[in-house]
């Protein structure tokens, strides 16, 4: 697989929105047969080159070569056309469509009579999850299906349209391990029959599994590309970073103080069952656990944003209304939701809006807000927590995924909370951000903060927890001391008896 | 993070004035200039004291329109509520109320309207599109119950003659001051309170609302209650003003409410929009069929300028928007060559 024609080549492109400048002059090419992983922080243009293979945006500047041909996407129809597909962290499937005609949206195959046949639609179904080696009856809907299948079925609909470049933005956020061997044998097998996939991943240890090659990306410029045999984990990031990173993981040993938090026997019908833990001031304590396990829902509950059907919620000592974001707020609670876009975020509104809108009515003047401390509110957060932005009155939607992310700290943060509750802090931000994150979270502890972190990143969970509550199908399976907390222990019981299997 | 000026150029950054809403406030302008200059009487005071008339109902039940759409719902019933607060009041003046009574009463009663579709909506969490169409013929229905086809027309003659008069001798109409203090109220309400920041939040991702501590479902349902009793209230006006208390007063007026909001800028998926421009709305709408009705225009002619403004106004944003992006990506393209 030497030097040989690229079967997509990004030559010299540029983007650029308003005043930022996305891309600039991005050349790398993608051979068959082979993956190669795009790294770089957030914000350094990896989505944005994912965005022009996909014909959803155009180059400013710059050109995309398929097969050594120029080419130009007026749309992602064309950029379809040309053979590549892109497979999203979140599949955008129809739900309500079964699996079959999902794979087969957009090119139906016909009968004579012009009607669409099923039957030849369920045995290309058929075809395509035996050849990709996977059980998915093409007849269920797609309504209910893990994102790992859904994110199945998106590769089984690329492979029906003759897809020859794959092209993967960040698949495995929101998989289990097991998921995530799954879709790296998927995509083994789909590059040893010639296929190029472009791989992107904050997770190194998938890149130099699972890469040949590695392109890095800084502040929307080219940095390398080399192969990844040749590169150290260390080597990767200190390139992507501009810089060495110190510890990782600075957790500071506190001694812990009074009870902040305390849940007891909290459950919710067919979702958690009988959930009792306490968090103290100064203490981090990891929810950790399999995607499913209920780590959201509960501490959703516990913040009032979900309802529960049993149990106590007692904040110092203080019982607290159940259902009742508002109360809990009141008492000190602050949540950092999982979901940034759905959740932590009002995508559309300005940064400043989002920074200061849990405590609108504590900026008020006689009831009044003409801008003026709301400006000042979030220029100060933002500032503390160094977010990197144009201006304060720019949608939030224009800042990349770890900025996003500091103005979600920023607007917890700057309601002042003793409990702060934090759902997959890390999710999906580069590196260098995260070390921030780290570093924040530990400082907060330091002052007496009581910290609730729900995590998938079992390095996060033992670098930065004093206590690691495991659930497993919505039942706590393991309390285990920062002593006891290892990658062995924690994956036993979150996975329980069929880890042994 | 000092503000970056935009563009190559470093000239002002004009992108941030040059939204829908002033486009509109300024295109309203231009009208009502350009028609007092082209056409015969517009510019008297006696067609002044008209417009506002026409004006009134729309403009007023665009204030709480406006809330609920910046929340992405919407209220379809309020010309039914008006009807049914007009036929009330009717009834109520038959059975020899004072009108200091059926006056309060109608507001309240078009506040319990909006009580309803509140309760259909967030209590239930039916779609407010439906529920409110629903309501629209039930509302409608009880006005013809209570009153039938029949009418009422011996209101008192100072409430009557108060609502077409004017301010001393003057061409001020006399209504023009509730106009501007309820438009006052809700625009400070919109865009100077907590409660207006949470109607953007709630309208872009009732969801982020919901985990800012919002209460979503509170704030809609005391919205559709407003809204009813402006409904009310603009019932009592719209009775007064024709000196004729009627079933079918105001059929149809919801349209023109829904039109003149998104015309102003207002997005029908919420989340987006402003009062001025909402206002500028209502006045382009009713400046232009007025001075096409004193141009002898038809009333089909009419419908057929609200429509296409309607349908305007919806699809020039867009072209606007695609035209600047390949403008500005013609400009990079001529910048990278040289």
């Amino acid at each position: 697989m030497a030097e040989a024609t690229a079967l997509l080549e990004v030559h010299d492109v540029s983007k650029s929105f308003g005043a930022v400048a996305a891309v600039q002059g991005v050349s790398f090419p993608l051979y068959g047969g082979e993956a190669h992983a795009l790294v770089g922080e957030n914000g350094a243009g990896k989505s944005t080159i994912v965005k022009m293979l996909a014909g959803v945006h155009r180059p400013d500047t710059g050109t995309l070569r398929v097969n050594g041909a120029d080419v130009e996407f007026a749309g992602p129809a064309d950029a379809k056309a040309a053979g590549i597909a892109v497979i999203y962290q979140e599949p955008t499937l129809f739900p309500d469509l079964s699996v079959a005609e999902n794979i087969a949206m957009g090119n139906q195959p016909l009968t004579r009579l012009r009607q669409i046949d099923r039957k030849a639609m369920h045995a290309t179904a058929e075809r395509l999850f035996a050849r990709l080696g996977v059980h998915l009856d093409p007849t269920r809907p797609a309504r209910g299906l893990s994102i790992a299948d859904q994110q199945l079925v998106e590769i089984a609909k690329a492979l029906s349209s003759e897809a020859r470049i794959l092209i993967m933005d960040e698949p495995t956020a929101a998989l289990s391990a097991v998921e995530v061997e799954r879709l790296f044998a998927v995509v083994r097998s789909l590059r040893d029959e010639g296929a190029a996939i472009l791989f992107i991943s904050h997770r190194f240890e998938e890149i130099t599994e699972l890469c040949e090659r590695v392109t890095i990306m800084r502040d929307g410029k080219h940095v390398a590309t080399e192969m990844v045999a040749d590169l150290s984990v260390d080597d990767m990031i200190r390139r992507m970073v501009g810089r060495d990173l110190s510890a990782l993981f600075p957790k500071q040993e506190v001694e812990p103080g009074e009870v902040m938090l305390e849940v007891s026997s909290l459950s919710r019908a067919g979702v958690f069952r009988d959930i009792s833990f306490d968090v103290r001031a100064g203490e981090i304590v990891a929810l950790a656990g399999l995607v499913g396990a209920g780590r959201s829902e509960v501490v959703q509950a516990v913040f009032g944003v979900d309802p529960y059907d049993s149990g106590i919620v007692k904040i110092r000592g203080k019982r607290l209304k159940p259902g009742n974001p508002r109360a809990a707020m009141a008492a000190g609670m602050a949540l950092v939701p999982e979901d940034r876009r759905q959740q932590g975020l009002v995508m559309d509104l300005s940064i400043e809006r989002n920074v200061t809108l849990p405590r609108e009515r504590k900026l008020a003047r006689l009831g009044l807000l003409f801008g003026g401390a709301e400006r000042r509110a979030a220029a100060k957060w933002t500032r503390q927590l160094q977010t990197k932005l144009g201006r304060l009155s720019d949608a939030v939607s224009t800042l990349s995924g770890g900025n996003q992310q500091k103005v979600v700290l920023a607007k917890w943060l700057s309601t002042a909370p003793q409990l702060l509750i934090v759902d997959e802090p890390t999710r999906g931000i580069d590196v260098g951000t995260k070390a921030e994150v780290h570093r924040l979270m530990s400082s907060l502890a330091a002052d007496g903060l009581a910290v609730l972190m729900v995590s998938s990143e079992l390095p996060e969970v033992l670098g930065m927890a004093d206590r690691v509550i495991v659930l497993r199908e919505g039942r706590v399976a393991a309390v285990l001391n920062r002593d006891e907390a290892t990658e062995e222990s924690v994956m036993y019981a979150a996975m329980g008896q069929e880890a042994a299997a | 993070m000092s503000e970056t000026s935009s563009g190559v150029s470093g000239r002002p950054d004009l992108k941030r004035f040059a939204t829908w809403d002033t486009a509109i406030i300024v295109l309203t302008v231009l009208v009502l200039v350009v028609a007092s200059v082209v056409v015969d009487n517009f510019g008297t005071s006696r067609n002044f004291t008209f417009m506002v008339l026409d004006l009134m109902p729309i403009l007023l039940i665009a204030l709480p329109m406006t809330f609920i759409i910046v929340t992405g719902e919407i209220d379809l019933s309020v010309a039914s509520t008006l009807g049914l607060t007009s036929s009330l009041m009717g009834w109520f003046w038959n059975h020899n109320l004072s009108i200091e009574m059926i006056i309060p009463l109608c507001i309240l009663i078009g506040a319990v309207a909006g009580v309803l579709n509140g309760f259909l909506i967030t209590g239930l969490g039916l779609p407010s599109l439906a529920v409110t169409i629903g309501t629209l013929a039930l509302y409608r229905g009880l006005a013809l119950v209570v009153l039938g086809d029949s009418a009422v027309a011996d209101f008192p003659f100072n409430y009557t003659g108060w609502v077409t008069g004017t301010l001393g001798d003057g061409s001020i109409p006399n209504v023009l001051i509730p106009i501007i203090a309820l438009a006052v109220v809700f625009g400070i309400v919109l865009h100077a309170t907590p409660i207006g920041r949470s109607l953007y939040a709630i309208g872009a991702n009732a969801q982020a609302a919901h985990f800012s501590g919002i209460r979503v479902a509170r704030t809609k349902f005391w919205l559709y209650v407003v809204s009813g009793a402006v409904c009310g209230l603009v019932g009592v006006l719209w009775t007064l003003r024709y000196s004729s208390a009627r079933a079918d007063n105001g059929a149809g007026l919801e349209l023109a409410v829904v039109a003149a909001v998104l015309l102003g800028g207002v997005s029908i998926f919420g989340g987006k929009g402003s009062l001025p421009g909402v206002i500028a709305g209502v006045v382009l709408l009713t400046a232009l069929q007025n001075a096409l009705r004193l141009e002898d225009v038809s009333g089909q002619a009419l419908n057929i300028v609200t429509g296409a403004l309607l349908v305007l106004s919806v699809l020039l944003p867009n072209i606007v928007t695609t035209v600047r992006g390949n403008w500005q990506r013609r400009r990079l393209r001529q910048s990278a060559a040289r």
